[in-house]
């Protein structure tokens, strides 16, 4: 896996995971459909990957399927770098 | 043939004893809001009759029938009152839309308590407050959501006792309770404690322009109102497969998501997975939904998703769909006409008028983008900006206010009674909320502007004050500008709706620094989560603007309303109280 999916994911874990929950998020690991991110917190997800990789993510696309996981949000990432 | 029949008709002579006819309720019998929703279905015949069909991520799927509702809603009732609380306790229930949710809300109030749901997606800053101002004696919440009670208790005097519904029993800490319904032994006979229509059952907080959030105090006969507009607006019949999307959290998910439809004896669905346009259209099709009552960001979100998807799901089961929350744009009610065959029907109410109070009805025009006509018995009014008279002028900007006595009217603001009498126009200053409650000659003015057109259908303009409202949820502005403050790159917030294309506003902050902080990319999210985890998702303001120095008045008041004002486009209006460069 890239840089990206290990930066996607440490943030994830680190915003999203509490300390003490027995929670093995990994790249596959479903986000929205699962709970872990509240489809109101994709917001600040959505933001997060816009500033970090300096790409504009249409509200179209960000969808709650594309923001799934760790693996479909960098290949939405990938996509808008060009 | 819908139960309202003709809207014109029911204005005649309307009196709100008809609720009671509409539920074949009998003078001596039980006005208890949690028995009503349950035992008193199960009584009538429709034990066996499903109650709730509840789907949750994945393939998660449960069905409950009326007579489970009562036994694990009496299992509850009596876990409360074995671990001591009393009536009139107020009892928090903090946790995702699962099925102890809908089921602990009529067990709270069965035993007598006052139920205070919350949003479970507040953050623990957002949770203190509510429950500190309630002298909450006990939550219910679960594994996942007690982290944040914890944090908290020790500031909490009154909270003695935490009760988690769902989760591993095995990591609870020391005098926490953990309460499975669905394991322990089932209750099938509870004595419900006698209230009366004047008891308190439910206490939901709501934002207000300046200070932490109120709560609404509401009351066991407001059941009448949320029935009978259940019945006539929403026009649950009996066979009816019905869903409201809405959050228990806030007072629709309450009024329309529990009370309103049980009381009737209707079948009600609850999706809690998120939304994903593709799952809502799957949820209608598998549980051949026939009445949908959902909120306009959710519409608008639909929308954005196109027609063609819709084709992929068989929706033919819709025969009536309501929205709430926000105006309904015009655009939404043509599409859904478009596309479902059907239009939104929008309603108006808040949470302090605890039901519908101007709507549209089941056979009567729709002017999209109309908020429709008053509820019969309900006296509306426009005021004028300046006099707070009543005026009939056609298109006339004023005050949306209603004549008092409804019988889903809030009774108070939980130890705010001078807040609850500044609702009134005309009020005495030592005027009681009772009092209040029965003076016909004042008008309770909602916050919300609206005009009225020739032919009485009322369109509703903005909000009156500073309150945001983002998909719906209406937000505090002073409550997200304190908490941002705490952060310790901010000096100095103001906070306002900004236009959005789907969710109507979303939270923008104007802030000024703290010496020796830049305000760089990393910061603005560092910002953005602290006010997510802290408040909540809703409360994240979603741009953050750095200025040298707020705008503010020569007493030093931050002016939000011209911030407001040039984010909208809209005139600044009167600027000479504002404070020289």
């Amino acid at each position: 896996m890239s840089e990206m999916h290990d930066e996607v994911l440490e943030y994830v874990i680190d915003e999203y995971v509490d300390e003490d929950d027995d929670l093995e998020v990994t790249f596959d690991t479903a986000l929205i459909s699962s709970g872990i991110v509240d489809s109101f917190s994709m917001v600040s997800l959505k933001v997060f990957l816009e500033k970090k990789y300096k790409i504009s993510l249409p509200d179209s696309e960000a969808t709650p399927e594309a923001f799934d996981t760790v693996n479909s949000i960098c290949d939405l990432v990938t996509k808008h770098l060009g | 043939m819908s139960n309202i029949g003709s809207y014109e008709e029911r204005l005649q002579g309307f009196d709100w004893s008809i609720a009671k006819e509409v539920l074949d309720w009998q003078e001596g019998e039980l006005l208890n809001i949690g028995a009503m929703c349950s035992d008193r279905i199960c009584d009538r015949g429709h034990a066996d009759k499903t109650a709730l069909i509840w789907e949750g991520f994945g393939d998660q799927k449960k069905r409950y029938s009326f007579a489970d509702l009562r036994a694990y809603s009496n299992g509850f009732a009596k876990l409360l009152q074995d671990q001591g609380l009393e009536p009139g306790d107020r009892v928090c229930i903090f946790m995702d839309k699962i099925p102890s949710l809908y089921i602990s809300f009529l067990g709270v109030l069965k035993m007598g308590g006052v139920a205070q749901p919350l949003f479970s997606a507040f953050g623990d800053d957002s949770l203190e407050v509510r429950l500190a101002s309630a002298g909450t004696r006990a939550i219910l919440t679960t594994g996942k959501h007690v982290k944040k009670v914890r944090k908290i208790q020790d500031r909490l005097p009154s909270l003695e006792k935490i009760i988690v519904v769902e989760g591993n029993p095995d990591k609870l800490k020391d005098g926490e309770v953990f309460f499975d319904v669905e394991s322990a032994e089932r209750v099938d006979k509870f004595d419900c404690h006698e209230t009366g229509p004047d008891s308190a059952s439910v206490l939901h907080y709501t934002s207000g322009t300046t200070g932490q959030p109120k709560g609404a105090q509401h009351v066991h006969s407001s059941v009448w109102g949320q029935a009978l507009t259940a019945s006539w607006v929403l026009d649950i019949q009996e066979d009816d497969i019905y869903w409201c999307t809405a959050d228990p959290g806030w007072v629709t998910g309450t009024s329309y998501g529990i009370i309103g439809a049980w009381a009737l004896g209707a079948t009600q669905c609850v999706l809690d997975s998120g939304f994903t346009t593709a799952r809502w259209y799957k949820f209608i099709q598998d549980n051949k939904i026939t009445i949908w009552y959902s909120a306009p960001t959710a519409i608008r979100s639909l929308m954005r998703d196109g027609n063609e998807l819709v084709k992929d799901y068989d929706l033919s089961s819709l025969r009536h769909l309501c929205s709430v929350g926000e105006p309904l744009n015009a655009e939404a009610v043509v599409w859904s006409e478009e596309v479902f065959g059907k239009p939104f029907l929008d309603t108006f109410w808040q949470t302090e008028t605890g039901s519908m109070m101007i709507t549209n009805y089941p056979g009567m025009k729709v002017k999209p983008g109309s908020m429709g006509k008053p509820f019969p018995g309900i006296t509306a009014a426009v005021l004028d900006l300046k006099t707070f008279e009543p005026h009939t002028e056609p298109g006339k900007v004023g005050l949306i206010a209603f004549r008092p006595g409804w019988p889903s009217m809030f009774r108070t603001y939980r130890n705010q009674e001078d807040v609850y009498r500044s609702k009134f126009v005309g009020a005495a200053d030592d005027a009681t909320p009772e009092q209040l409650r029965h003076d016909e000659s004042l008008w309770y003015v909602s916050g919300d502007r609206a005009s009225v057109d020739k032919d009485g259908y009322y369109w509703f303009v903005g909000r009156d004050d500073d309150v945001i409202n983002t998909g719906g949820h209406l937000v505090g502005p002073f409550e997200i500008e304190s908490a941002l403050i705490e952060h310790e790159a901010i000096a100095e917030a103001a906070v306002v709706g900004k236009p959005d294309e789907v969710n109507m506003e979303v939270v923008k902050a104007f802030v000024t620094l703290n010496p020796g902080f830049e305000f760089d990319d990393m910061t603005e999210l560092s910002v953005m989560n602290f006010i997510r985890k802290s408040l909540s998702p809703l409360a994240m303001p979603q741009e953050i603007e750095v200025k040298d120095k707020l705008p503010k008045t020569r007493s030093g008041k931050i002016l939000r309303r011209y911030l407001r004002a040039l984010e909208w486009g809209e005139d600044v209006g009167d600027l000479s109280t504002l404070e020289d460069d």
